[in-house]
């Protein structure tokens, strides 16, 4: 990144979304910008997400993709913009992280992060939707719904013979999907999954593809971001291409793929 | 590859054995005092029973420290401040049992204050002649300092070396503060010229034994009380944070009332050894608010093995041991670089303590799921 991007006068890349959007998004982000240490990591960042969709982010190392799941999350705070959850209901910079997880909000970490001296099966009690209060945990117990649950998951993500073994113990891929079991442990209504695939072979990424679109499908909405490409196509959703903290262009994955800016930032080279 | 659903048991085996080698010696040690000639090779004399009932209490606080240490990762270097709180609630009573018998005769004031020519009572010490209340200061004191300081550490997302530094920070305040006569806590001298506890002697064999008695029933509840808690969804929950706390975060856990539960449990814990401690050594002074105090607790856990309860308990024990020896003999100035090297030795060559290396190597033995607790190998991620 050179100085002179820094500096460029703020662009509104994308025209600015109407306001009856807010009411039917899932999501709402407008204009958000982060700056760290003058660098603008996000630059009036703007786009929605509907109820029950599922969408693809790609873009460029520094785009800024993590960053955008940070101001979402609550893990950082915009310097100016909005962020909205649930029809605009709830605005979620000012929210922590506890709160906004507890709203729907589910997110897989770039880096995969699972419990590493938990078994697999803990991992997953721990991230189950149900009581969080510290002290009515001391006493709990697990019920005979909770433990189908778990069963239904593991189903899912296919790590059943696994689960007596420490999450720290797991394969790169295997932890990836672990932390997936985990998000759809939370059952939350969105989301965030980033780079689910780094890391993973073919057969992995095209039954990840089939994981999302199946946990997709039964209503959650998601946002993924992914460097890769065929597992981008797999997925068979609109993909949003981000550059320089903001929106390049959006569409099928041919339209985004077919756009010269997008080629030349992007995937030309 | 493993199937086994382990066994969720309360205690496990070398919990079992561990409360057994407790409540026995419990049993035990009072037995060869009281049943032995005093020239028999079996006979424990009574000053060594107390000496065993300090070691015990030291192992209740060593616990403590684990609890938060092994299982949350906040490393407090400031834990002697809860214990010492606890065994000023108990000198405070065993003063206030003194009544008349004191050097100057008050029947009210103890000495101290007649000495510094105060008048009457100042209004905190009010209550401390009912052993009720005393009793319920022993876990308030602590507890409601641990309750004020963690919220505002753990709120303020304070961890690492910060937090250590302000725990050491705590212990120091409180060190200087209780040094001060117009405090009301005896200064220097602190409190001591004990006569007696619920009516008996605190001197006589008999007390002494039943002190020693109550410290090992307080060692092996507490113990009780941390592996339910460790075990419990709770405890997984704190093991979580230790290891990933932003993840414990955006799974909807609030980590930092994980944190101050478990601070505060731990801190109770330290204000009953200290209150178990005091009668047994017969006094209490600002000296047990001293940094280093708190900071050779951290050896004890280091040494025994941090994360496995049974270790710290263990460690304390052995090292507390060792300190006797050493310090009665030739090598006595030279025990704090003797303390020192054994931290950085445990640090280099049994980085898991005394029983989290057994336990690795029984596990390895077993080759099965680690069933029993013990700190992981942290796998280090990519
Ligand atoms: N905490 C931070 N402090 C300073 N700079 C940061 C911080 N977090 C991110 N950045 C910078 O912001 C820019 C956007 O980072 P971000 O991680 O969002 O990119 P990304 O699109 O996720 O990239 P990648 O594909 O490599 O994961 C990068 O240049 C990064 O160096
Ligand atoms: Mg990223």
């Amino acid at each position: 990144m050179s100085a002179a991007d820094t500096l460029e006068p703020e662009s509104a890349p994308v025209e600015a979304i109407a306001r009856k959007d807010l009411t039917e998004a899932l999501l709402y982000l407008d204009g958000v910008t982060v700056t760290f240490d003058g660098f603008r990591a996000l630059n009036a960042l703007s786009f929605t997400v509907d109820p029950g969709e599922m969408r693809a982010i790609i873009g460029p190392n520094g785009a800024g993709k993590t960053t955008m799941m940070d101001c979402i999350t609550g893990k950082t705070r915009p310097d100016k913009g909005d962020v909205f959850f649930n029809g605009g209901t709830t605005d979620l910079t000012k929210l922590d992280e506890t709160q906004i997880a507890t709203l729907g909000i589910g997110r897989k970490f770039q880096k995969p992060t699972v419990f590493e001296s938990h078994t697999v099966l803990d991992n997953l009690r721990l991230a189950l939707k149900g009581q969080r209060g510290a002290l009515a945990n001391i006493f709990k117990r697990e019920t005979a719904a909770e433990r189908e649950k778990i069963d239904a998951i593991f189903e899912t993500i296919k790590l059943s013979e696994h689960r007596h073994r420490m999450g720290g113990d797991l394969s790169h891929g295997q932890k990836q999907w672990l932390e997936i079991g985990m998000l759809l442990a939370q059952d939350p209504k969105l989301l965030l999954v980033d780079e689910p695939v780094a890391g993973m072979t073919d057969a992995e990424t095209a039954q990840t593809a089939e994981l999302l679109r199946e946990i997709n499908a039964n209503g959650h909405s998601v946002v993924v971001v992914e460097h890769d490409m065929t597992f981008v196509r797999d997925l068979g959703v609109r993909v949003m291409c981000l550059h320089e903290g903001a929106v390049l262009a959006e569409g099928t994955l041919d339209q985004v793929s077919a756009n010269e800016r997008v080629i030349e930032v992007y995937l030309g080279r | 590859m493993s199937t086994l659903t382990p066994q969720p048991v309360l205690l496990g085996r070398s919990g079992l054995v561990f409360l057994g080698v407790v409540l026995g010696a419990a049993v035990l040690v009072p037995l060869l005092n009281l049943a032995t000639s005093p020239d028999s090779a079996l006979h424990v004399p009574t000053y060594v029973v107390s000496l065993l009932g300090k070691y015990l209490t030291y192992a209740l606080l060593a616990l403590s420290v684990d609890l938060i240490w092994g299982y949350v990762g906040i490393l407090s270097l400031g834990h002697g401040a809860f214990f010492a709180l606890g065994g000023y609630a108990m000198g405070m009573y065993l003063m206030r049992q003194i009544g008349p018998r004191g050097v100057y005769g008050d029947p009210v004031l103890p000495d101290f204050m007649v000495f510094l020519n105060w008048k009457e009572l100042p209004w905190f010490w009010h209550g401390f002649d009912l052993f009720p209340f005393a009793a319920l200061m022993v876990l308030l004191a602590p507890g409601i300092l641990a309750l004020v300081f963690g919220w505002f550490a753990f709120r303020s997302r304070v961890t690492g070396v910060y937090l250590s530094i302000i725990t050491q920070a705590m212990t120091f305040a409180l060190l200087l503060a209780f040094f001060r006569n117009d405090m009301g806590f005896g200064g220097n001298n602190g409190l001591t010229d004990f006569k007696d506890i619920l009516g008996f002697n605190i001197q006589a064999d008999g007390t002494r034994l039943v002190l020693f008695v109550l410290s090992a029933l307080a060692l092996a509840l507490g113990y009780v009380l941390c592996r339910f808690l460790v075990r419990s969804h709770f405890g997984k929950v704190l093991i979580a944070i230790r290891d990933a706390e932003t993840r414990v975060r955006f799974t909807g856990y609030r980590a930092e009332n994980y944190k101050l539960v478990a601070f505060v449990v731990s801190a109770m814990l330290a204000g009953i050894a200290g209150a178990l401690y005091v009668p047994q050594v017969g006094i209490i002074n600002p000296g047990e608010f001293s940094p280093a105090n708190s900071i050779e607790i951290i050896v004890w856990v280091a040494v025994g093995g941090r994360g496995t309860l049974i270790g710290a308990a263990l460690g304390a024990v052995l090292v507390n041991y060792a300190k006797t020896y050493f310090t009665s003999g030739l090598l006595a100035p030279y025990w704090l670089f003797m303390l020192g090297g054994l931290f950085v030795a445990v640090t280099l060559f049994l980085p898991k303590g005394i029983v989290g290396t057994f336990y690795e190597w029984r596990d390895r033995r077993a080759s099965a799921t680690p069933a029993d607790g013990g700190l992981p190998e942290p796998k280090p991620a990519e």
